[in-house]
């Protein structure tokens, strides 16, 4: 299928809008399955993966999760529809660069994903704007039992549903939401976090998740654990006993700096605007610094000439395969730094009026 | 830095740092009288045996020499190696080798209390036959016993159904 029109819409889990939206930017809920009676992937020979491929698409197609469910075979798409995939977190960066059969499935508002033949034979996602775990997961659920009526998962009575990785195994669940934690990365109290969250066995990652590393302002937090414990318990202790905290720390790290100078805050916010609106060439990590900053100044009520829905929108289209995919051809990176700017003037010009 | 050994005055080759009562001490001796002192492990043995030694201590001692899956020929090692295991079964065959790494990924837990597929009852077992049957699917094609895999995948079905 043609996915042009994704590269020119927002995504619905950017809305700005849900839970704790200020610090929030996204929710997202994976469940990990293998079918049973297959060897896990690294095991199956080539005719197996095709045959997992051809089942799980024929059956996730069957199961009516949205009007129109849109599959990608991945093995298939060129490398700005990989990526524009991975922009937009509907794959991950691991299942854009295989070389096996593979593909994705995911609903038109994009809130549920299903990766086909990734680690495991199935990952299925649900995202959502802010915090909003507790919705995500009954959705993970719910299509998880739906798919259950026609496949059978590989399960195991002490171990749960079985992963190739032991790390996933038992209810193949994993939390994380995306963060924005400007004034803790200011204050230089972001190490705390960290820490914290290694001791509550929690991973903090960059804004792809796994193998990213976590820089500039945002950064991804998951539980660890998914053996032991029962899927509302995982969703309970990370919402609850963890996430709170870390919520807390940087409004009060934001207020601080409020209240010690908020005409800096403005400033900053400000002149970030200024640039965005002047820059004829803009690199991806400038225009993410700016952006940040201009969030933070919208989030305290300094900056109100933009919106967050704007902002996230701006973070997600300003990517190199957004870019490509608008322009409908290959980019060097100086010709994308053009691009990115001209896209970034027209949008704000627009949103400001 | 040149040191000489507190002992005998010769170039010294170890170099202690002990902390008594929280005062540092450092010490300085050559290969001779650090290893007439019993400080060092006999310098005669090579690294590489060393390595070797603590390598297979620390594999386990009550690990057999080499587990390998039946189903999908997966051995302990590959799973070691690359995190990753190839087929259900293996946690089973793997079952005591692992518990450590599962432990440990899995702060202690061993058993699942979360949602369970419907009718798990013998879900396990049943799966674990189809596994076995698809291995010896792989095996009768790749062996042109066609007349074999056709009943293989007879059974295959019933099972699936």
């Amino acid at each position: 299928m043609d996915l042009s029109d994704l590269a020119r819409r927002p995504t619905e889990w950017l809305r700005g809008t849900g839970g704790m939206s200020d610090v929030v930017i996204s929710s997202r809920v994976r469940l990990a399955r293998n079918l049973a009676g297959m060897p896990f992937l690294g095991r199956c020979s080539a005719e197996q993966t095709v045959e997992i491929e051809h089942r799980l698409r024929d059956c996730i197609l069957a199961a009516g999760f949205a009007d129109e469910t849109i599959y990608v075979d991945i093995d298939q798409a060129d490398e700005i529809d990989r990526g524009l995939l991975v922009e937009r977190h509907l794959i991950s960066r691991q299942h854009a660069n295989g070389d096996h059969r593979r593909g994705v499935a995911f609903s038109p508002s994009e809130t549920l994903a299903i990766m086909v033949n990734e680690e495991d034979h199935l990952r299925l996602q649900v995202l959502r704007s802010g915090l909003e775990l507790d919705d995500a997961v009954a959705e993970a659920i719910a299509a998880d039992n739906r798919l259950e009526e026609s496949l059978s998962f590989a399960f195991h009575r002490k171990y749960g549903y079985l992963t190739a990785c032991p790390t996933n195994v038992g209810t193949g669940l994993r939390v994380s939401v995306m963060l924005h934690l400007p004034a803790l990365k200011m204050t230089g109290e972001i190490e705390k976090v960290f820490r914290a969250a290694h001791d509550m066995r929690l991973a903090l990652r960059g804004l792809y998740g796994e193998g990213t590393e976590a820089t500039g302002d945002f950064f991804q937090i998951s539980n660890q654990t998914t053996l032991g414990k029962s899927e509302e318990q995982i969703i309970r202790e990370f919402c609850v006993d963890t996430l709170p905290h870390i919520i807390e720390y940087e409004r009060r790290a934001r207020e601080v700096l409020l209240s010690k100078r908020a005409i800096a805050i403005d400033d900053r916010a400000d002149r970030s605007l200024a640039v965005l609106r002047a820059a004829k060439l803009i690199s991806s990590d400038e225009t993410m610094y700016l952006l940040s900053l201009i969030r933070m100044g919208v989030t305290l009520g300094q900056c109100r000439d933009l919106d967050l829905a704007t902002l996230n929108e701006l973070f997600l289209m300003t990517q190199p395969a957004h870019l490509q995919k608008m322009l409908g051809r290959k980019l060097e990176p100086f010709e994308r730094a053009e691009a990115r700017a001209t896209y970034i003037r027209q949008r704000i010009e627009a949103a400001c009026k | 830095m040149n040191f000489k050994c507190d002992k005998c005055g010769k170039p010294a080759t170890i170099h202690l740092t002990e902390i008594v009562d929280g005062d540092k001490l450092e010490k300085h001796f050559c290969q001779n009288c650090a290893s007439t002192d019993g400080i060092t492990i006999q310098a005669e043995v090579p690294i590489g045996q060393l390595l070797e030694d603590f390598v297979l201590q620390s594999g386990g001692e009550n690990e057999p020499p080499e587990l390998v899956c039946e189903v999908c020929g997966m051995g302990f090692s590959e799973f070691r190696d690359n995190g990753l295991l190839g087929c259900p079964n293996d946690y089973d065959v793997f079952a005591d080798s692992m518990a450590g790494i599962l432990e440990r990924a899995q702060e202690g837990a061993v058993q699942h209390i979360g949602k369970v597929p419907f009718g798990s009852d013998d879900v396990q077992k049943r799966q674990t036959a189809i596994l076995r049957l698809r291995s010896e699917l792989k095996t009768a094609v790749s062996g042109e016993n066609y007349e074999r895999a056709a009943a293989i995948r007879d059974q295959i079905k019933e099972l699936e159904s």
